[in-house]
């Protein structure tokens, strides 16, 4: 008989470490369990939201090693030893100061119900990293998979572009 | 007007802002109770059909199921107008239908449940076409209900509520006219308007009669009273509604799944939390109304119009909670844009086999004007007259009437619309890109632009009662009571606005209570264009209230009388004296609150108006229509908050609005009434990286009913779009479109370069 192995994995989430046993018993990270799943239920970081759960409206975007991910897709036991950081990270964890993207969103009330808002906000910040002075172009290109169905797209961008224009 | 007030017309902070920038907003979805179990529905595979036999056994021993429940141990609870159908049925009348709930410790394990229940089916013909339904040997739905007709009359409204726009005398008005047009149009593309978060909630019982609901909702004080009434008036429930991840009507439509919830946990013994998939969203919860008329109107050759008669066929799907009452506020406002002395408009509501079709923004009135303007287009063409000035001859004027919802006769008190018309007009520069029925605007190569436009007015701004509580307390803040939830419209920050501006008090010292039912007055919820007229008035008048109470209080402590007193920043003193103030508590003392109440009666006098125009380019070598811009136009008299109203008004594109022209569509195959449209590949939407250019034109004709001239317009944004794009698109390619939406395979079959297939 095959000697069963204990697995376990860890995960960085906002600067904190997670050791996490792969299994089925409560608190476990089972195989099956998407990131989405995991940082929601198992962590408590319901920050992250879930709309389709099949990779088709942005809403649960975290950054994986700081690339945008959409979390609903990705199995927890594929991200062992990875950097993640959700919407609960942005803002400084000492002062609670929010991010300029954080910012500008509400200077601009660019969200009307707010559920697609943490995804658009993350993916943002992985553009702005990448590319600190995106065109109007690029943001929406890169903002293309979030849906959004009050149309705040609009604010959004004057939002975005307001924090490119700062930098 | 810009400074005329210290918070109203300005910029400020959502409340909710932090909340919803950092996560930290709590969604129905992000809430757990202890030892709550999950919640899943086993669903029909078959459109219509009998069930011979269920068998649940295996289900049930699956380690971790703790309920299970089909039509024989299923409450006997009874839903829809009138009332039709039980929550679980022997019969199934939808691919999606609910044949067994259950529920367990996880979803996971709910899910493989589902497949270890044995259904067996007596397989029944299906119907989905709206007069196909209506014919003696249709398959019936409901054997009370012949011909799959539904009877009219909507109890909410009234003893008198409208039911079909019937006056003067149509025959004497056709005889009048100068021209004739005739014809059908159809808005069946039955849109979802798929609000990112689904439908969900977390039902929980505490004892037999007490039932605690927290819900993903448009109003949960609505939600209480629907389920109060449906469980026989035996249960106490405290409805809570949160952030509303999005909801556009739709979320009125939620109460099989709260009783679905509720039914669960009862038998369980345990909370449960049914939140439905995406999947499940689009292809069982509420979808636009089908509409299609068979129209005929009568015009002289100046515009006026002397007689409209038609039967408006409603498709309401298998089930109707409310479309009775959608078709008379329909009738209502269909009456706003077109005065005519000569009615016969006869609606019939009909039940078919697919998913219902329900509450949507627009209620009833979008679905109408979409099907019936381009009807009046045809008569306008044939006097070559300019929609613009047809509609602005047209509309309803401060002095005209209407029959409302109610079954009464309405007089207009609004301001004069043709004004925030003609600066939207010179904005989108309509005179000179309107070139004449079906007439392209500018050709460039295989590129032709055409410019549409359309009108939609709506008298639900003061629609039902509004109760407003707003409590001041002796530090200085002030407290309102509401169950409003915020779903987007930023309306529960707008209420906090208006009483800052009547308590003269910093927003920052304004608080909200949770939308709870149970603590604060009736909340009807953010129906229509309500928000700012009728639930603003009664919390302007409960904030009023509690001034003055507040200055009766403290009169004889600054032995002054109540009526020379002013307050401003939590501080009372003397009109003239304003060094000499004093905190509120130094009057009322630290152990006293001051309560105002305010209340606001139905008022249907002061319909609103939205004029939109819009620009289209139409490929015709590969049929794909780009909307270019568009040009919104409206008057609501005083901004509150000018990122919302701004917000509001860009939202004329998506959740079934413009959208719905071009894009949305539920695509259900009628080979064997599977939806086909349940992902979000598969159900188009509007991205990122294709936005109109858009033009909010917004004037400020004070409403002098109002205490700030304010009125609300939020609700009619989606309405006057989509016709607006087919006159667009016909106009661009020169031959008239009949239904929605305008897909390239129909733009090319219109055009005759492909063959007619199986497009509607």
């Amino acid at each position: 008989m095959k000697k069963k192995e204990i697995q376990c994995i860890s995960l960085t989430v906002n600067g904190q470490q997670y050791e996490l046993y792969v299994g089925n018993r409560p608190g476990d990270v089972s195989p099956s369990d998407t990131l989405a799943h995991t940082l929601r239920e198992t962590l408590g970081l319901t920050g992250t939201k879930i709309g389709c759960d099949e990779g088709a409206c942005g809403a649960c975007t975290v950054l994986v090693d700081g690339k945008p991910v959409l979390s609903c897709m990705i199995l927890t036991v594929e991200c062992d030893s990875r950097n993640i950081t959700t919407i609960e990270g942005l803002a400084d964890a000492k002062t609670g100061e929010l991010d300029p993207i954080q910012q500008s969103f509400i200077d601009h009330t660019a969200f009307q119900c707010g559920f697609c808002t943490p995804g658009i906000i993350m993916t943002t910040k992985a553009l702005l990293h990448e590319n600190p002075s995106p065109t109007e172009q690029e943001v929406k290109e890169a903002l293309a998979g979030h849906f959004c169905r009050c149309i705040s797209h609009y604010h959004v961008l004057e939002a975005v572009m307001a924090v490119v224009e700062e930098k | 007007m810009a400074t005329k007030y210290r918070f109203l017309g300005k910029a400020t902070r959502r409340k909710d802002a932090v909340e919803i920038v950092t996560g930290r907003a709590k969604f129905v979805g992000d809430i757990k109770l202890p030892y709550m179990l999950y919640g899943k529905v086993l669903r029909s595979p078959h459109p219509h059909a009998n069930i011979k036999s269920i068998d649940t056994s295996k289900a049930k021993k699956l380690p971790g199921v703790h309920t299970v429940i089909t039509h024989k141990e299923a409450p006997e609870w009874k839903l829809g107008n009138p009332s039709h159908r039980h929550l679980l049925d022997s019969k199934v009348r939808f691919v999606g239908d609910a044949v067994a709930l259950i529920a367990a410790e996880t979803e996971e394990i709910a899910t493989e449940a589902m497949e270890l229940i044995d259904v067996e089916y007596e397989l029944l013909p299906a119907v989905y076409d709206v007069e196909e339904a209506m014919k003696p040997n249709a398959p019936q739905l409901y054997d009370q209900f012949p011909r799959n007709t539904l009877p009219p009359g909507f109890r909410w409204w009234g003893p008198r509520n409208l039911q079909e726009v019937v006056m003067g005398d149509v025959e004497e008005g056709f005889k009048e006219a100068d021209v004739i047009a005739e014809g059908t149009y159809t808005y069946e593309n039955i849109p979802n308007p798929l609000p990112p978060e689904p439908p969900g909630l977390i039902a929980a019982w505490e004892g037999p009669n007490t039932l605690n609901i927290w819900s993903s909702s448009q109003a949960p004080s609505m939600d209480k009273l629907q389920i109060y009434y449906t469980m026989g008036r035996t249960v106490d429930i405290r409805a809570l509604g949160g952030p509303c991840g999005g909801s556009y009507g739709t979320k009125y439509m939620s109460l099989p799944v709260f009783l679905q919830a509720a039914a669960l946990a009862k038998a369980a013994g345990k909370p449960v939390k049914l939140c439905y998939t995406k999947k499940e969203h689009l292809a069982v919860f509420t979808l636009r109304l089908g509409s299609r008329i068979h129209g005929k109107v009568g015009m002289k050759k100046d515009g006026t119009v002397t007689a409209i008669s038609g039967d408006w066929l409603i498709n309401t799907g298998h089930y109707c909670q409310a479309t009775q009452g959608q078709v008379a506020v329909g009738c209502g406002e269909v009456q706003l844009v077109v005065r005519c002395p000569n009615w016969n408009l006869k609606p019939k509501v009909v039940c078919t086999n697919r998913c219902a079709s329900g509450i949507v923004r627009g209620y009833g009135g979008q679905e109408l004007k979409c099907a019936f303007l381009p009807i009046l287009t045809l008569a306008m063409e044939k006097i070559d007259l300019d929609p613009l000035e047809f509609f602005k001859k047209n509309y309803v004027r401060p002095g005209d009437g209407y029959y409302w919802r109610d079954g009464n006769w309405w007089v207009c008190r609004s301001v004069d619309y043709s004004r925030a018309m003609e600066e939207g007009a010179r904005v989108f520069g309509w005179q000179e890109r309107w070139k004449g029925w079906l007439k392209p605007t500018a050709v460039n190569g295989t590129k032709r632009r055409g410019v549409g436009v359309g009108l939609h007015g709506n008298a639900d701004t003061g629609e039902d009662t509004a109760e407003a509580y707003v409590r001041l307390d002796p530090d200085g803040t002030a407290m309102v009571y509401s169950s409003l939830c915020e779903h987007g419209t930023g309306q529960r920050s707008s209420l906090c606005k208006m009483v800052a501006e009547v308590l003269q008090l910093p927003l920052e010292r304004i608080f909200i209570t949770p939308a709870d039912p149970s603590v604060n007055p009736y909340e009807f919820g953010s129906a229509g264009s309500r928000g700012t007229y009728a639930i603003g008035s009664a919390y302007i008048a409960a904030a009023e209230d509690a001034r003055q109470k507040l200055f009766a209080l403290s009169a004889q402590s600054l032995n002054a009388k109540p009526e020379d007193l002013e307050t401003e920043d939590g501080m009372i003193y003397v009109k003239g004296k304003p060094d000499e103030r004093v905190q509120w508590r130094r009057c009322i003392g630290f152990n006293r609150t001051v309560l105002g109440y305010g209340r606001f009666e139905p008022d249907f006098t002061l319909p609103n108006f939205m004029m939109t125009f819009v620009e289209v380019e139409v490929d015709v070598e590969t049929g794909k229509v780009e909307l270019a811009s568009v040009v919104n136009s409206t008057d609501v008299g005083q901004i509150i908050d000018p990122p919302s109203l701004k917000n509001q008004l860009n939202g004329c594109l998506g959740a079934a609005g413009i959208d719905s022209a071009l894009l949305e569509e539920s695509v259900l195959d009628i080979n064997n009434g599977h939806m086909l449209s349940t992902n979000m590949i598969d159900y188009k939407w509007r991205t990122f990286s294709e936005l109109p250019t858009i033009k909010n034109v917004i004037l400020e004709t004070p409403f002098s009913s109002h205490r700030f001239g304010a009125i609300g317009v939020g609700e009619i944004t989606t309405a006057p779009g989509p016709s607006a794009v087919l006159m667009a698109v016909s106009n661009a390619i020169g031959t008239r479109l009949y239904s929605y939406p305008i897909t390239p395979e129909k733009v090319l079959m219109t055009l005759g370069r492909i063959k007619r297939s199986n497009v509607k």
